[in-house]
């Protein structure tokens, strides 16, 4: 896939911020001396009056967002993923989540291809740590496409969000006419009828790779995007296991309290059928480039075709 | 309103707290009273609130820092003719509105949501912050307990505060001097307080918290204090007005017994036939 054109999630983020800032004049955004990262700086650059520097202080800004939501404001909130959903976690559980104010946690450089930094930063396990708080919305989008959809589906929203994006680019393929955003609601991307693989985020894309890799095989995938882990689309999960009666989840967190896991939670009880989830497995990532990474962690399109086939 | 008045009020805040603690037979009575007086100077003095529109946007807010002492928010609530004092017998009771901590869902006049310590002094900079960049007239006001210092995200937020000069910003400490395990200077010293917020470049206040001419040249000097936010340091006595709670560690979260409720409730008829 050569010349496709990639874009991290986190440029997306930033970008969206800042063509919808004219549209939501009620919109601030606040960052912890990250904004060169998370690409709040891009908003920062257009609407320079409605961004706050917090500094290195995220628990802080997270109580900061609540309380200026309490007065009207529709808050993004941003730093990386590993101090959003870790050293915050009960700022944003107590002071946002409690309260269920309208803020938006704009988490970047969520997972492993954080890459070169290491595990101090490479945040495996925030769609766990946000999905357990009660009324929170948990988003995880797939390319440059969805994550602009899913910035403004944000901002449409009344309650917290947690947008989880990452720094390394990924491929544009949401790109086509009929593609619709909406909170909560999956996507299928491919019909097959052997194999379900319900990806998140950058794992989409390799799901729709090792789902090429699967066809010439004779093994047809069907492949859906669950964009939203919470709430989570039951419908879609409950239609997949049935026509398939065997799910891979794929998802670059650990396979503990993740998509695998919410996944489980909706097939246990609506469609028992055998789920296998595909993620990292229980440790804490290392230093690497994002591509090296995915490719050591089996999570690039070949590793998920390899493990798809192992497990089958 | 004068001395007096306040003076009558404040008394009614405190036969409240003891009402709902007792009610309850739980909550923090200690730090309920030793702020009794600030409770009182707030909703009856200093802020601009209306029972009848707790939700004006243009309305001041109060943000209590230290949540625990919430039966003292609630019985200036109450007094101030938010909810009926009725109501506080239900205090942290299944069902009522009245929740151990406060939550800005559940009760009317409660701004933030508050009760794990230190996160209320960032939630009430937030709303400082947006009342500046909307440029809004009203004021906030946070309560935080001496013993809350010690919680890091207090001087995150006081940094914060003071970097981005929230004028209409007032932090009060409720220094009582006394925590749960023991005196404040014993536990983990946050001494000197007044030092450490001019040190965060806030206008720096010591008071006398029961006092209502002190604290009322304090509000009127925070008021007047452009570019930097203020803390007011009230110096204050834990449990105060009711003679067997005062100064007493033991009282922090500790309801008193019906004998206990009587002989207090004694104490305060004699407070009130003083004010007449």
């Amino acid at each position: 896939m050569g010349d496709v054109k990639k874009i991290a999630t986190r440029e997306s983020y930033g970008n969206a911020l800042a063509e919808l800032g004219a549209e939501y004049p009620n919109m601030v955004v606040l960052d912890a001396d990250l904004a060169a990262a998370t690409k709040t700086g891009v908003f920062k650059k257009a609407f320079p009056d409605r961004f706050i520097d917090c500094g290195i202080a995220e628990s802080n800004m997270m109580a900061i967002a609540a309380g200026m939501a309490t007065c009207g404001k529709l808050v993004w909130a941003s730093t990386f993923a590993m101090f959003a959903s870790g050293r915050a976690y009960e700022q944003v559980r107590n002071s946002i989540g409690y309260p269920h104010l309208n803020v938006k946690i704009g988490a970047t450089h969520a997972g492993i291809t954080v890459g070169e930094d290491g595990a101090s930063h490479q945040c495996l396990e925030d769609i766990a740590l946000m999905r357990v708080i009660p009324g929170m919305t948990v988003i995880c989008p797939s390319d440059d496409v969805e994550t602009k959809a899913a910035v403004r589906a944000a901002c449409d929203f009344d309650g917290p969000v947690y947008l989880r994006t990452g720094r390394a680019g990924v491929p544009v393929f949401n790109d086509g006419a009929d593609y619709r955003f909406e909170i909560g609601k999956g996507i299928q991307l491919k019909e097959g009828g052997d194999v379900s693989i319900v990806a998140t985020g950058l794992m989409v894309n390799s799901a729709l790779e090792a789902a090429e890799l699967l066809a010439a095989d004779g093994i047809k995938a069907d492949v859906v995007n669950i964009h939203t882990i919470k709430p989570i689309d039951k419908d879609i999960l409950v239609k997949t296991a049935q026509k398939t009666g065997k799910v891979f989840t794929a998802e670059e967190h650990s396979v503990i309290g993740g998509l695998g896991a919410a996944v489980c939670e909706v097939l246990a009880e609506e469609c028992p059928v055998k789920v296998h989830r595909i993620g990292i497995y229980d440790v804490f990532g290392e230093s690497g480039s994002a591509g090296a990474l995915m490719e050591k962690y089996r999570l690039d399109g070949k590793g998920l075709y390899e493990q798809i086939k192992e497990k089958m | 309103m004068d001395n007096l008045e306040l003076k009558r009020h404040a008394n009614e805040v405190r036969r409240g707290v003891l009402i709902g603690t007792h009610a309850a037979k739980a909550g923090h009575p200690g730090g309920s009273l030793s702020a009794a007086d600030i409770f009182t100077y707030l909703y009856f003095e200093e802020m601009n609130v209306d029972p009848a529109n707790p939700k004006d946007p243009k309305r001041d807010r109060f943000v209590l820092s230290k949540g625990h002492t919430a039966p003292g928010l609630y019985a200036a609530l109450a007094e101030k003719g938010f909810f009926p004092k009725e109501e506080l017998t239900t205090l942290r009771k299944l069902g009522s509105h009245l929740q151990g901590h406060p939550s800005l869902k559940c009760t009317s006049g409660v701004d933030m949501s508050t009760g794990s310590l230190g996160q209320g002094i960032s939630a009430a900079a937030g709303m400082a912050m947006a009342g500046k960049l909307d440029n809004a007239d009203y004021r906030v006001y946070t309560l935080l307990g001496d013993g809350e210092l010690e919680e890091g995200q207090v001087w995150e937020a006081s940094m914060f505060a003071g970097a981005k000069k929230l004028d209409n910003l007032v932090v009060i400490v409720d220094n009582n001097g006394l925590q749960i395990d023991g005196p404040v200077s014993e536990v983990n010293d946050p001494n000197p307080i007044d030092k450490k917020f001019e040190a965060f470049n806030f206008h720096v206040i010591n008071v006398d918290a029961h006092d209502f001419d002190a604290l009322r040249a304090a509000f009127k000097e925070a008021r007047e204090t452009k570019g930097m936010p203020t803390a007011i340091i009230a110096h204050s006595l834990k449990g105060k007005g009711i003679s067997f709670m005062e100064g007493q560690v033991g009282w922090h979260g500790k309801a008193p017994n019906d004998e206990e409720f009587a002989t207090a409730m004694a104490e305060l008829d004699k407070i009130e036939e003083g004010l007449k």
